[in-house]
């Protein structure tokens, strides 16, 4: 580690060199181009010194380990002789003597970098004089990687990439001497370890020991593959990705992660093997047109029914639902789509009309969209899954600092004294935001973790809070008043740049530790304690996710962590900030470009005069003056008939809108729906018009990540049958309805969004390769964007960012005798939301291929429940039958379910109150009765 | 026994392993104390992983994958760390023993000195394979590197009495002796 300013001069085989002191030769040599083989170093990762094929003659009687050794004042180095390649030679040897025959990474990537070693010292073949074979076993257990122990030089590159770049913390050593080897927690076979199949370890794996399992198309070294640099498809991290594509069978062979400031080269399972959903069988390849038998419209597979499936899995069956459809070319389905909604617009008003855009949708895509629904379908009415996860996290950010996204990057929280988590599962739902995160906790970053569940990222806090669910007010408030109370606030802060300090003083006054104490269930002295904590930090960084956001307090929730920041000046420096964690990889984008029923892109604000002209000028039509109604409310209209036509875009509401019986009978009651997706969705099943659209794989586009940064993701595969890309049928239905639309390519149309929104105002395709930049980027050519925002005051009307002091609220629907547990949904590491994605890459549904609940051990053992059985959860509006899981990590009382599976669906429990303001409806908490199935 | 065959440790007995409970709470009221003695003689937890290594396998009489979970949680570490740390010494168990843990050095100057035989002896007056525990649950026969009694091979060790110059023929008296 780097560590003083001072700095050295030393030579390197005659050239002069000046480093910061505790630079290593390594390091050194690579400042002048030297390279120096290495085995057991690798540039990311602390250097241990354990292979010596790095050794230099540094004048001492015996070689040294460049990779460990520091430089030196004076110091002489030579990086080539006769001596050290001899010693580099026999070394290679040596560990080629008993290495397997076929080296598993040199057959899949020809990357090997012992027999590269052997080649480059011209060894052939082994010394004849040496024993062979090792006798040590292979293990086949994990779904994605293949381990080979016999190949093991016992390097730790493994074990350091799994401890300290991911800190998964599952690798380790066993044994002494000829017999040791890696192993996986206490020497469990790999697929049944605590290991989250990251890949790291077989990412930074030398050798042929640790390597990523095909997934659907062999990786075989002699099979030409193309790579291609684009972008993860999955979370909201945008971890930057190489695509190893196999040309031939037009399919992502292997995934590499791949450097940028965003995830440095880091992956999760996600990313790294999920990447197959692309290929899947049932992709909709041609447009499809609901027949004249299957009307009145109504579900169709027993899933989307309710009813018991007649065939296992996770996946809609065909059988069931391609009946009802004939396929059609794209001339008359784009035809009737256009003519019908535009026969509704004409009929009815544009008011009853809605569209809903999509978070995996990039900014073109999504701006486009928007566009077609505002200048076309004349509305507002354009609202996406957003509203589900983040709005009230946005309402907050808006109303009291101006502005919605991030103030600082994830990856900052290296330079923060203390950080707060709350209501974010990280370590499953961001896994690589996560591992910036622990392992800044494990380098001097106090870590607070707060959550009603204890989750993967709460085991690396040194300060967890297991609060109440939905008590979070409460706690908040309480810290305030502590810090308050004993003076932890930065008054300058306060008086420079905010406003309403004593109307938020006047109401924390109440919230005493102790009160706090009775409805979070946390003691008023670990309460305190984290206030003292928070208060005294010079730089503290707040992250939050949906467990703060989804709740029908979820505003006031963000309003309290927003006036925690202001309190203690904790915005726009390094180290400060709020990180609401996005979900999806275009959350930040789809919201940028405008999917908001009351903003045009870039916040513009629909009901204001200037911003309505502007873009009046810019689409040449009269746009409505009126707000548009959010996703919640959308379907509420379908219900009551105020909204006839729709139009989905790569959304999937039947299984992420709350209340699954209310969006089935809305749904149903549309006089017009066209879905244009991927994979025949639940809620395709209520279409009129099903048009096959491109994958993630199969097009270009930005996406901007959590962080702000914009991104490309580039072409990769080819798209199956007649699928076409979003933008261009959004094209045509615009054109069909008297609107005339046509761009020449994806940039044209960024070009077009980035003229109207001036905080992308600069970013073009060539400047943003090749990974991203930020948003606000006032100067492209030189900066990666800006990274710190709000350091001098707020964009509000005031300049001020203002203290919205609320009142603790319980949730809307309490347990009670009936319905005596609490029931909370989210996500799993392997899946993504409804599993449209995830359910079809082999690997991930390998790893969880059915639906689960959760429940604390002690709870199951009062009930009487073995772990694995059938049970059901009734809420009071609706059953369903899944599995239960013993799982420490939730709380007496409480049900945690995941919320992928349609054939167990969490949203027929969820409860559709909203939040007023963010208008985001409680998933998080609602009363549940648990039975024996 | 015979001439020149001497304890090394002269105690009455070996300490007898059945005595153990495998499930004993690991750190509860004599043992809580002692390992807030251990932890207080280190600057930090990693620091005291074998002193309470020791003591668990001195509770439970192994390190069962409980015991590391444990130890795990107690010290802050990894299992995986606390595994690798206990798997390099053998002087911890990893698996449940017999009665009598019997060691046998097979390092290079006792195996000079005719180790395998003893070791071979071993197996077969107790019916066993190397790491099995024999079926009256009395006899666990281990190979071991050096047990730092070169000048005297043959070196064996039980459960926690050493014995020097142990051959092949040695093997009945020593069992003999045992019970
Ligand atoms: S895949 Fe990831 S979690 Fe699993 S052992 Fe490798 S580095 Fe660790
Ligand atoms: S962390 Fe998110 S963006 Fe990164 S690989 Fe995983 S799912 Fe993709
Ligand atoms: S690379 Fe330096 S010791 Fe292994
Ligand atoms: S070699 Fe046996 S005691 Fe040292």
């Amino acid at each position: 580690m780097i560590t003083g300013t001072r700095t050295i001069s030393l030579e390197i085989d005659g050239r002069p060199v000046t480093v910061p002191e505790g630079t290593t030769l390594y390091d050194a040599a690579r400042q002048l181009d030297v390279e120096i083989p290495v085995l057991c170093h690798d540039p990311r990762m602390r250097p241990v010194g354990v292979c010596r094929m790095c050794v230099v003659d540094v004048g001492e009687r015996v070689l040294a380990a460049a990779c460990v050794r520091k430089a030196a004042d004076g110091m002489s180095v030579i990086t080539r002789s006769d001596k050290i390649e001899r010693c580099r030679k026999t070394l290679t040897e040596l560990l080629l003597s008993d290495y397997p025959e076929g080296s598993a990474r040199e057959q899949k990537s020809a990357d090997d970098l012992l027999l590269q070693l052997a080649r480059d010292y011209g060894i052939e073949g082994r010394a004849p004089s040496l024993p062979r074979g090792n006798g040590r076993p292979q293990d086949d257990s994990s779904p994605v990687i293949a381990v080979d122990h016999s190949a093991c030089i016992l390097c730790d590159r493994c074990i350091r990439g799994c401890d300290e770049i991911q800190h998964n913390d599952v690798i380790g050593r066993t044994g002494k001497g000829y017999g040791s080897r890696i192993s996986f927690d206490l020497d469990n076979p790999m697929g049944e370890s605590t290991c989250v199949a990251c890949g790291e370890c077989a990412a930074v794996c030398p050798t042929g020991a640790l390597t990523v399992k095909p997934i659907t198309v062999p990786i075989e070294a002699d099979r030409p593959l193309e790579t291609v640099d684009s972008v993860c498809p999955y979370c909201g991290v945008g971890c930057a990705i190489t695509y190893h594509v196999d040309r031939e069978k037009n399919a992502v062979a292997r995934a590499e992660g791949r450097d940028s400031p965003a995830s440095e080269s880091r992956l999760c399972v996600k990313g790294r093997f999920g990447f197959d959903y692309a290929k899947h069988p049932q992709r909709l390849t041609t447009p499809l047109i609901r027949r004249d038998d299957y009307y009145p419209k109504g579900p169709l597979s027993s899933d989307v029914k309710g009813e018991r499936r007649k065939k296992p899995g996770g996946l809609v069956d065909y059988d069931e639902v391609m009946p009802a459809f004939r396929e059609a070319t794209w001339e008359e389905a784009l035809d009737l789509a256009a003519s019908r909604l535009k026969a509704i617009r004409d009929e009815f008003g544009p008011s009853t009309l809605a569209g809903f855009g999509s978070a995996k949708c990039s900014n073109e895509e999504a701006y486009l969209f928007q566009k077609l629904v505002r200048a076309v379908f004349g509305t507002n009415n354009i609202d996406h899954c957003t509203r589900l996860c983040h709005a009230s996290s946005v309402a907050a950010l808006l109303e009291t600092i101006g502005s919605g996204a991030v103030t600082n990057v994830f990856s900052d929280v290296r330079n923060a004294d203390v950080a707060i988590v709350t209501g974010s599962n990280t370590t499953e739902n961001h896994p690589v935001a996560a591992t910036f995160i622990k392992d800044a906790a494990s380098k001097g970053t106090t870590l607070i973790v707060i959550d009603s569940r204890e989750t993967g990222i709460a085991r690396h806090a040194h300060h967890f809070l297991q609060i109440e669910p939905g008590s979070d007010v409460a706690l908040y408030n309480a810290m305030m008043h502590v810090m308050i109370e004993e003076d932890l606030i930065k008054h300058d802060y306060i008086a420079r740049y905010t406003e309403g300090f004593e109307e938020l003083k006047g109401l924390v006054a109440r919230y005493t530790p102790e009160v706090a104490a009775k409805i979070c269930g946390v003691s008023a002295d670990k309460i305190a304690e984290v206030a003292r904590i928070f208060g005294k930090a010079n730089a503290a960084i707040i992250y939050w996710g949906m467990g703060i956001s989804q709740h029908t307090h979820g505003t006031d929730n963000a309003r309290c962590l927003i006036s925690l920041a202001l309190l203690s000046g904790n915005i726009g420096r390094p180290g400060t900030g709020l990180h609401p964690l996005r979900g999806q990889n275009n959350v930040q984008g789809a919201s940028d470009a405008g999917l908001i029923p009351m903003v045009y892109p870039d916040y513009q604000n629909v009901a204001s005069e200037e911003a309505r002209q502007k873009f009046e000028e810019a689409w040449g039509v009269p746009l409505d003056p009126n707000p548009g109604l959010t996703v919640v409310e959308i379907i509420g209209g379908a219900l009551d008939g105020s909204i006839k036509g729709m139009y989905m875009m790569g959304e999937n509401p039947f299984l992420s809108d709350p209340n699954v019986n209310k969006v089935r009978k809305a749904l149903a009651s549309l006089e017009f729906l066209c879905v244009q997706d991927i994979f025949l969705t639940e809620t395709a099943e209520f279409a009129d018009v099903i048009l096959p659209a491109t994958s993630f794989f199969e097009k270009t586009g930005t996406y901007t990540n959590s962080d702000r940064r914009v991104q490309v993701g580039q072409v990769t595969l080819e798209a199956p049958g007649e699928a076409r890309l979003d933008w261009e049928i959004v094209c045509e239905i615009a054109t069909r309805m008297g609107y005339p639309m046509s761009y020449d390519s994806a940039s044209a149309i960024f070009e077009e969004f980035t003229s109207l929104a001036p905080s992308y105002s600069g970013l073009d395709y060539d400047n943003l390769k090749p990974t991203g930049k930020l948003w606000p980027c006032p100067d492209p050519e030189t900066s990666d964007g800006v990274q710190l925002l709000f350091g001098d005051g707020f964009p509000t009307s005031s300049g001020r960012g203002k203290f919205v002091p609320v009142d603790y609220q319980p949730a809307a629907e309490l347990p009670d005798d009936e319905y005596p547990f609490v029931l909370n949904t989210g996500r799993m590491l392997e899946h993504w939301h409804t599993g449209t994605m995830t359910r079809r890459a082999k690997a991930l549904h390998a790893i969880e291929p059915e639906a689960v609940c959760q429940m604390n051990p002690q709870d199951l053992q009062a009930m009487g429940l073995e772990p694995g059985t059938l049970v059901t959860l009734t809420t009071r509006r609706g059953t369903i039958t899944l599995k239960v899981r013993s799982a420490p990590s939730v709380a007496r009382g409480n049900v945690f379910m995941p919320f992928h599976f349609r054939e167990a669906s969490a949203n027929i429990l969820t409860n559709d109150v909203l939040d007023p303001h963010g208008k985001i409806p409680e998933y998080k908490f609602c009363a549940v009765k648990v039975e024996k199935a | 026994m015979s001439d020149g065959l001497h304890p090394a440790v002269v105690s009455a007995q070996p300490s007898q392993r059945d005595e153990k409970n495998p499930d004993a709470p690991l750190f509860e009221g004599e043992y809580q104390d002692r390992l807030e003695k251990i932890l207080s003689r280190y600057p930090f937890k990693r620091a005291a992983l074998l002193p309470v290594l020791n003591m668990a396998q001195q509770v439970r009489g192994w390190i069962s994958p409980d015991t590391i979970k444990r130890v795990a949680e107690i010290l802050e570490l990894s299992p995986a760390y606390v595994r690798s740390v206990a798997s390099f010494y053998t002087m911890f168990q990893l698996r449940p023993a017999g009665k009598y843990l019997i060691q046998v050095c097979t390092g290079i100057g006792c195996d000079l000195c005719g180790a395998e035989d003893v070791v071979e002896g071993l197996l077969k007056a107790t019916g066993t394979r190397i790491g099995e525990t024999s079926a009256d649950g009395k006899y666990t026969v281990v190979e071991v590197e050096c047990l730092a009694g070169c000048g005297f091979p043959t070196m064996v060790q039980i459960n926690d009495r050493m014995y020097e110059n142990v051959k092949a023929e040695d093997v009945e008296g020593l069992l003999k002796e045992l019970d």
